[in-house]
């Protein structure tokens, strides 16, 4: 077993640091298998750099072909799953072929990497960024590491920035008109408005505000759209009559947000929607969806 | 801790357990507010806390939690008290649902209770604070009505009545903010008049249920100081025409008047306040409006809104009649044209209408002042007439008031007419003997009350009374005759000698006309089967007569008595106090002449000699012996018809004891001897000088042969007490001990 176990292990230990490993910000991120790991944060534009070490196991030395680091940008699919697509790839060679008997420090930087997509995970795509060190050998196999990181990107806020109003109903039935005070939001935002009741003629038990993220997948005919409801707030409770205004009042920051991206790569989109819903007494739903743009305001030095 | 506030949003309990939850949860609250204070003091922010609870999804806890952390948020004073009240107020309008809303914004009125920015709170905030807190509490007052009011509606109608029966016991929830509004230090009289009243009574007009607007007037009325009352009279007022119609408004004004009505009476200094906002003016108007505005209003709302303003009215002005009289005038206006009043509970208002001045002014001759008052007594049934009418004469009696002129005696008639006449009610209710009585007899005391000093003005009066009295139906005159013929007695009393006139003038009243009057009222009773009163009254007038020297009238007089002694009275007994009667006044007479009253005595013997029953005969022949002397009279003192009357007597006596001797024993006949004894004593005594000592003694003689018989107690202890008188008059000597100690016994 010893054997065995010493045949397939690596024969060196790879790790990645960054150059301001300790002080950068560390944002969460669900894996594959659930597990959720804190990974570096970046935005575009910034240099990644770092060291990398690589330390062969006791008495072992590693021959290879050459060592080298990527920056992958990568999207991935799930109905192609393990199929990446790199709309980013940056390499930086780090050594020639040769041996290495003892442990050894790389250092690397990519400077002011274009990284104009956000990290995302959604329900049928996934966009992450990582970096690949790959030891290169030959017919021993190549010994690769990886390490993701987060990259996020900070927008200022929309130099138009319109509410949304809007009156919609059921003829002789129910008539509201409804106000959201802005159609472009942070992700730390409020959202601030009100319902009016026009018209009243059903029995309306509650009514809920739902943020709702519809995410499109591929393109043409075979588009996939997945919509998943991430927030479902309670606006009212009980029948209102005619004339009764309802305040809204919703902060976004508790909900797992993020902006809204519009064609990345020309693989999926992802956008946002508040949809309205009334509950009658029978359990009907009436709903009207509008759609909000959300960005990612810079946040308060913090 | 939050579960507890979670269980409520899922609650379809009944009101009760829902009530009860809802208390233990405000317990929870409470401490859970406790909490929040101690993480702000660790450094949490109290702004993120009042975000962080935001975050919430379901809005009912949501809500509750914002309240609780507003509520430490107003406490670390970290922003202004009116910012985070409105914010609070404004958003728990996302509870519709009417229940759980009305207890959202319960929790919210109590938390913020203590944190209004009033002026002298220590969360008044810059200027004119004080604003906010009043739109802060009308706010949350305006939307628990209307939550309140939409319980109504809410499931199916079966159930309307639990319904308002819950609906019953949440309004205390409502009405604690008015509550507090009226314990708000910055709610001046300005602020009162200007914003508070006019937003509470939009929203209590505008809510259009009957539940709300009755109890919230209702409120208003009485959590507001009564100064506030008054100066915005009008605008109150201008509220209630506009209610729903089925809303009790009747008993809200009455209480308004009771409240105005008490403050004014303990405070006397503000009375010139009430003149100078014309409160009576503007309650007579209002109530006219609020008649006139809800057209099916029952009579008896009616009613009962004047009898508040009325009793308002006497507390208030109590010097203004005209005003008094002018909401009996309304009310008689509303009555027109309902006829009669049939509802019981509306006549018995309307007794009480009516018996409020008298109460106030303990004085009857102020209500007959009132032009209306007799018009409203018009439209009561005969029942209640008489009730009233008694009414009014037990006051004139408590208060021995006095009516003195022909004019209020004309009056007052008119409203008691219902004791005076046989009402136009052919098949009414049998009255009641006892109670026919009792009235009749009040009337009769009344009269009594209606004095004149002025003999001719009095005369009117008298007449006015007879006017009344003999329309007044037969089963009357009986109680009603004898005060009047008393009542005209005194009058005549009280005449001015003749020909002692000061002025010189005829006297436009005489004695002669007077007792031709008497003798009118007199005459109506033998009509009535009551011949023995209308004897006894001619007894009186023809004493009365006497008295003035009116001698053919006092024969008239007499002669009547006899007429009737004669034809009317037949009954033994009553014959016997008839003649008692006649022989006793007759007495008295000293106007007759010789001829005249000769006739007289004569008729009366003979009526004496003709008793049915011996004694009888007997004692009314030895009474008549007095008819014959007269101390003070030299013409009245026939000594020779005394003894006969005497002899006669004793004739009597002893065909008496014979036949009693025949028959039950004899007992009664040696009474009737004793008595006769103790006449020849008196007669004996004032020196009459055909009553000698030997037929003093032989009488002696006789009754004491009789003694020797089985005889009665009475007798002998008279007979006893004769013998012992008489030795007392020995003793006492002089002329008349002179007299006994010739009487040998």
């Amino acid at each position: 077993m010893n054997f065995l176990l010493g045949a397939f292990k690596p024969a060196c230990n790879i790790s990645i640091t960054f150059t301001d490993g300790k002080n950068r910000k560390q944002v969460p991120i669900k894996k594959d298998n659930g597990q959720i790991v804190m990974n570096p944060l970046f935005q575009s534009q910034e240099t990644i750099a770092g060291k990398i070490h690589i330390d062969p196991y006791q008495g072992k030395k590693v021959e290879h072909n050459g060592v080298k680091v990527e920056l992958l940008g990568q999207i991935e699919m799930y109905f192609d799953r393990g199929n990446f697509y790199d709309f980013t790839s940056l390499v930086r060679e780090l050594d020639v072929p040769g041996e290495i008997y003892e442990r050894k420090t790389y250092p690397f930087e990519f400077s002011s990497v274009e990284m104009p997509y956000e990290t995302y995970n959604g329900v049928n795509v996934r966009l992450k960024y990582v970096l690949k060190v790959t030891v290169t050998r030959g017919y021993a196999g190549s010994i690769v590491e990886y390490q993701d990181f987060v990259v996020r990107n900070y927008v200022p806020p929309p130099p138009i920035n319109n509410s949304i109003k809007m009156e919609v109903g059921i003829e002789d039935c129910l008539h509201i008109e409804f106000e959201y005070n802005k159609s472009k939001y942070h992700l730390k935002d409020v959202i601030l408005g009100k319902i009016y009741f026009l018209l009243v003629r059903i029995k309306i038990k509650n009514m809920d505000l739902e943020i709702r993220r519809r995410e499109s997948t591929g393109a043409g005919a075979n588009t996939h759209v997945e919509t998943e409801t991430l927030a479902k707030f309670e606006l009212m409770d009980g029948a209102p009559v005619r004339g009764e205004s309802i305040p809204v009042r919703v902060f976004l920051s508790p909900y797992d947000l993020t902006p809204t991206h519009t064609n990345i790569n020309n693989k999926f989109s992802v956008k946002y929607y508040l949809n309205l819903v009334l509950v009658d007494e029978e359990d009907r739903r009436y709903f009207k969806q509008q759609e909000i743009t959300l960005y990612r305001l810079k946040e308060e030095a913090s | 801790m939050l579960s507890s506030i979670r269980l409520r949003c899922s609650a379809s309990y009944g009101l009760r357990s829902y009530h009860l939850t809802n208390m233990r949860a405000f317990d929870e609250l409470r401490k859970l507010e406790i909490f929040f204070m101690e993480e702000t003091r660790r450094g949490c922010s109290v702004i993120e806390l009042y975000e962080l609870v935001q975050h919430a999804g379901n809005i009912l806890p949501r809500l509750y939690l914002l309240c609780t952390a507003g509520s430490v948020y107003i406490k670390t004073k970290e922003a202004p008290a009116k910012e985070i009240l409105k914010d609070l107020v404004e958003m728990c309008r996302g509870i519709q649902h009417p229940l759980r809303g009305l207890f959202l914004r319960s929790y919210l009125a109590q938390i913020s209770r203590d944190k209004l920015p009033d002026i002298g709170s220590e969360y008044e905030g810059d200027a004119d604070t004080v604003t906010d807190a009043v739109e802060f509490v009308l706010l949350n007052f305006t939307e628990m009505n209307k939550l309140w009011v939409r319980m109504q509606h809410q499931g199916p109608a079966r159930d309307k009545e639990r319904r308002e029966k819950e609906r019953g016991e949440l309004r205390d929830l409502v009405g604690k903010n008015l509550h507090v509004l009226s314990q708000l230090e910055g709610v001046d009289l300005d602020m009162y008049r200007d914003t508070v009243l006019p937003r509470v009574l939009e929203q209590i007009v505008n809510c259009r249920d009957e539940i709300a607007q009755y109890y919230l007037i209702d409120c208003i009325i009485q959590v507001f100081p009564d100064e506030y009352h008054l100066q915005t009279l009008d605008v109150l007022l201008g509220a209630c025409p506009q209610l729903q119609p089925s809303v009790d408004i009747m008993t809200v004004l009455s209480r308004l008047m009771e409240r105005l009505s008490n403050y004014a009476a303990l405070n006397a200094e503000v009375l010139p306040y009430f003149l100078q906002v014309e409160a009576f003016s503007k309650l007579n108007n209002a109530i006219g409006k609020v008649i006139e505005a809800q057209e099916d209003m029952p009579i008896l709302s009616a009613v009962t809104l004047y009898s508040s303003l009325l009793k308002f009215t006497l507390h208030v002005h109590p010097d203004r009649l005209d005003y008094a009289d002018q909401v009996l005038g309304s009310c008689v206006k509303q009555l027109s044209g309902k006829g009669k009043i049939n509802d019981t509970r509306a006549t018995r208002e309307i007794v009480s209408l009516l018996s409020a001045p008298l109460e106030k002014y303990n004085d009857v001759v102020i209500a007959l002042k009132l032009t209306n008052y007799p018009l409203v007594v018009e439209y009561l049934d005969n029942e209640t007439k008489r009730i009233m009418a008694t009414v009014i004469i037990r006051s004139i009696m408590k208060n021995n008031t006095l009516i003195t002129t022909a004019e209020k005696v004309e009056a007052l008639l008119e409203l008691i007419k219902g004791l005076i006449n046989d009402l136009d009610e052919p098949q009414g209710l049998e009255v009641d003997e006892d109670d026919f009585e009792e009235e009749q007899n009040s009337v009769a005391r009344l009269v009594h009350m209606l004095y004149n000093d002025d003999t001719e003005e009095m005369f009117k009066i008298i007449s006015i009374l007879k006017k009344h009295f003999l329309t007044g139906g037969p089963k009357r005159l009986k109680f009603t005759i004898p005060p009047l013929v008393v009542s005209t007695l005194k009058l005549i009393r009280r005449l001015p000698v003749e020909g002692d006139n000061p002025f010189g003038k005829e006297a436009s009243v005489t004695a002669t006309k007077i007792f031709q009057f008497l003798n009118q009222i007199i005459e109506a009773l033998p009509n009535v089967p009551s011949p023995d009163l209308a004897f006894r009254l001619y007894l009186q007038c023809a004493e009365a007569a006497n008295k003035c020297d009116e001698e053919p009238i006092a024969y008239e007089f007499f002669t009547q008595a006899y007429i009737l002694y004669e034809e009317e009275i037949s009954d033994s007994k009553a014959q016997v106090t008839a003649l008692q009667l006649i022989i006793g006044t007759l007495q008295r007479m000293h106007v007759f002449g010789v001829e005249n009253r000769d006739t007289l005595t004569h008729k009366a013997t003979g009526y004496s000699a003709k008793l049915l029953k011996k004694p009888d005969q007997c004692r009314a022949v030895y009474a008549c012996s007095h008819l014959f002397w007269l101390e003070d009279h030299e013409t009245i003192q026939d000594g020779d018809r005394v003894l006969l009357c005497l002899k006669r007597a004793l004739k009597i006596a002893n065909s008496a004891q014979q036949m009693g001797s025949n028959g039950q024993g004899s007992a009664g006949s040696v009474t009737l001897f004793i008595e006769i004894l103790n006449k020849y004593l008196y007669f004996y005594e004032k020196g009459i000088p055909q009553i000698t000592v030997e037929s003093v003694e032989s009488l002696i003689q006789l009754i004491k042969n009789e003694e020797s018989m089985p005889s009665d107690p009475y007798a002998e202890s008279l007979f006893a007490s004769t013998l012992q008188f008489m030795e007392f008059q020995k003793q006492k000597g002089g002329a008349i001990g002179d007299r006994y100690e010739e009487i040998k016994v």
